[in-house]
């Protein structure tokens, strides 16, 4: 028994030669350790506080019991070695920062990306060396040393057949190539107004070409012609003017909204509307009209009759009434007293 | 607004590069921070700005001109310096008869002013005046909020979000145990003052793995008394504070871990086909030699007999 006496006395000796590592608190105190923060929401000692004296040293024990605390957590965590320095892993912090710049938004795609996204269609990677055979060497295909090679391979061009042969090939390259980047430029700018959902005029003779093509003018006229109070109803017509036709003009056109088809949601219901359609035509009987009927009716046979007058006249010599076999019958006559007949040519009695 | 969706593009590829590098992103470096001077600090107030500077120092910027503003009334001057410098913290220092030793603190949310907190500097010991050995510089400090009025005033509450914004310096996966050297400690009272110390931790020996710890004031230290505030209103604070889906973690799902920590798992399986389960075997359920011969027989006939047929 004195063995173990001594062995723990020597212990508590041994502790004793350290202060110790325990913090007691009314009330535990709170942590985010991923971001080494600790809240002590217990009371403070308001006398010592208040005294000028005593506040410094009383808030140096107050933050060290707190460091003590925050710092036996921390050494509670798993430790690692990286590069000679012991380390621990902290866990995620728990207080949400407010952020510097908002979230980033999803770039919005161009109608083009929309497109290929769409139909599917993927970038497929183009080298960017190409082997040109006519320079014998490798020619980028865009940007530093491409001019260079386009340069020297263009020290001619032959004017087409078709050309004026006055015709300056290299200005027109030039004038090409500065279109296609304006187009691109335009259809940057398009994309930032889609992307913004601003309104962009889509007619109108546009500012960049001194002429405008005929569609062109069209558009711009039915538009014009359209945007009236009362929709264009009572603007007169050339002799021989035509509405505009095209693609996407019609929603151009004020008052001319058309609705659009909702796609067909199955085959099968596609395969249905479709017999219908077909079932629709195959059944389809010519319609009467039967005014129309009627009027035709008495039209042939008014023309009928007056050939038959024409054919008759000859004939004029001979007896009329008696003696006609077409006016044969076994009845009495009856005096022009019985029911009348238009097309009889003999209607009735000479009254005299 | 993304680079390529300015209606002006950069001309130059450094032009595009810095646009670029101040476009939104979804992990934010450590905030920078400027420090502007008001009209005609005071001595106190421009060295506790000066202290708080040295303190931040990596992530921050002293401007050296004095400006003719102030705060409350018009922001634009910080919002301008702020997107000039790319700055989301500020400082202000000022001094009037009406408020003496004024210090002004604040953050941004896209390049607008989110919170604006006047404090009042009444005590102010300098770090030079501390003389001994300070910490290294661009240390992660320990940041400690003592006193209940932290939790229960809406002032203070946003005092203590900003304090930790200013201070905590950057988010970090792993800290080194040795570079626990800076304690930072916040106290408040109920009657809105403030006591911002700075320690030095001592890691002495316990007799256990965990140290004992001794603090050194090294400075600054500030009596702050609370004065006017601008807040952010809540939804902009929201805001603010959202977190991108993309930074959110994923959970798992049909994982979960018992009381004794082991991990516990949930599988879904599909129908069990019996017919063409492989059982055993046997001997006695094989075809014999004889068997196999027969039935290769029958087979050849059947054949046979269907190529009769068919001509």
């Amino acid at each position: 028994m004195d063995l173990v006496n001594e062995i723990l006395e020597r212990e508590q000796q041994k502790a004793d030669k350290y202060k110790p590592i325990t913090v007691e608190k009314h009330l535990d105190v709170e942590f985010d350790i991923g971001t080494l923060v600790a809240f002590d929401t217990n009371d403070l000692d308001s006398k010592l506080m208040k005294s000028e004296k005593d506040r410094d040293s009383y808030l140096e024990s107050l933050t060290r019991d707190n460091t003590q605390l925050l710092l036996n957590k921390i050494w509670e965590l798993s430790t690692e070695r990286i590069d000679e320095a012991i380390v621990v892993r902290l866990p995620q912090p728990t207080t949400v920062m407010p952020r510097a710049k908002p979230v980033p938004k999803p770039k919005p795609l161009t109608k083009w990306q929309e497109f290929a996204k769409a139909k599917g269609i993927t970038k497929t990677k183009k080298s960017k060396l190409e082997w040109d055979e006519q320079l014998q060497k490798w020619v980028p295909l865009y940007g530093f040393k491409k001019a260079a090679a386009e340069k020297e391979k263009n020290w001619l061009i032959p004017v087409p057949q078709n050309l004026d042969p006055m015709t300056d090939m290299y200005e027109k390259k030039a004038s090409e190539k500065s279109e296609k980047v304006a187009k691109n430029e335009l259809q940057r700018l398009k994309n930032i107004a889609r992307a913004r959902k601003v309104k962009i005029p889509r007619v109108g003779i546009p500012i960049t070409s001194d002429k405008a093509s005929s569609t062109q003018l069209a558009t711009a006229t039915s538009v014009a012609k359209a945007s009236t109070a009362s929709l264009g109803k009572f603007q007169d017509k050339l002799p021989k003017e035509k509405d505009a036709r095209g693609k996407g003009v019609h929603e151009l056109i004020p008052g001319k909204e058309r609705k659009r088809k909702l796609p067909v949601p199955t085959p099968a219901a596609e395969k249905e509307n479709n017999l219908s359609i077909i079932d629709r035509i195959l059944k389809k009987r010519p319609k009467i009209d039967m005014e129309k009927a009627v009027s035709k009716h008495i039209h042939e046979e008014q023309v009928q009759r007056s050939e038959e007058k024409r054919s008759m006249k000859p004939m004029k010599g001979k007896p009329k009434g008696k003696g006609n076999a077409t006016n044969f019958s076994a009845k009495k006559p009856k005096g022009g007293r019985g029911q009348r007949n238009p097309n009889k040519k003999n209607p009735g009695r000479k009254r005299r | 607004m993304g680079v390529m969706q300015r209606i002006k593009k950069p001309t130059t590829r450094r032009g595009k590069k810095v646009l670029l590098s101040k476009e939104p992103q979804f992990i934010e470096g450590p905030k920078q921070c400027i420090f502007i001077q008001g009209r005609k600090p005071s001595e106190r107030a421009r060295k506790v700005l000066k202290d708080i500077y040295d303190l931040k120092k990596p992530d921050a910027a002293y401007l050296n001109r004095k400006n003719d503003f102030v705060p409350f009334e018009d922001a634009t001057l910080i919002e301008k310096l702020c997107y000039k410098k790319e700055a989301a913290l500020f400082g202000v220092s000022s001094h009037s008869k009406k408020r003496p030793h004024n210090i002004i603190l604040g953050r941004t949310f896209n390049y607008g002013v989110l919170d604006m907190i006047e404090l009042g500097a009444e005590k102010f010991k300098s770090m030079s005046e501390f003389h001994n050995m300070k910490v290294l510089a661009g240390l992660k400090p320990c940041l400690l909020f003592n006193g209940p009025s932290w939790e229960l005033n809406h002032d203070l509450k946003r005092l203590k979000s900003l304090f930790i914004d200013f201070f905590h310096r950057e988010k970090v996966e792993t800290i080194r145990l040795q570079g626990l050297e800076h304690a930072f400690s916040f106290t408040a009272t109920d009657d809105g003052n403030i006591y911002v110390r700075s320690y030095r931790i001592l890691l002495k020996k316990s007799g256990q793995r965990t140290p004992r710890i001794e603090l050194e004031e090294i400075g600054p230290s500030i009596d702050f008394k609370l004065r006017r505030t601008r807040l952010a209103s809540d939804d902009l604070l929201k805001e603010a504070c959202r977190v991108p889906r993309e930074l959110k973690p994923i959970t798992k799902k049909n994982i979960s871990r018992d009381a004794f920590g082991s991990k516990m798992g949930r599988i879904h399986m599909g129908k069990q086909d019996i017919q063409r389960l492989q059982t055993r075997k046997m001997k006695g359920l094989k075809r014999t030699a004889e068997e196999k011969k027969e039935m290769l027989l029958k087979k050849k006939k059947a054949k046979k007999e269907a190529k009769a047929q068919a001509q």
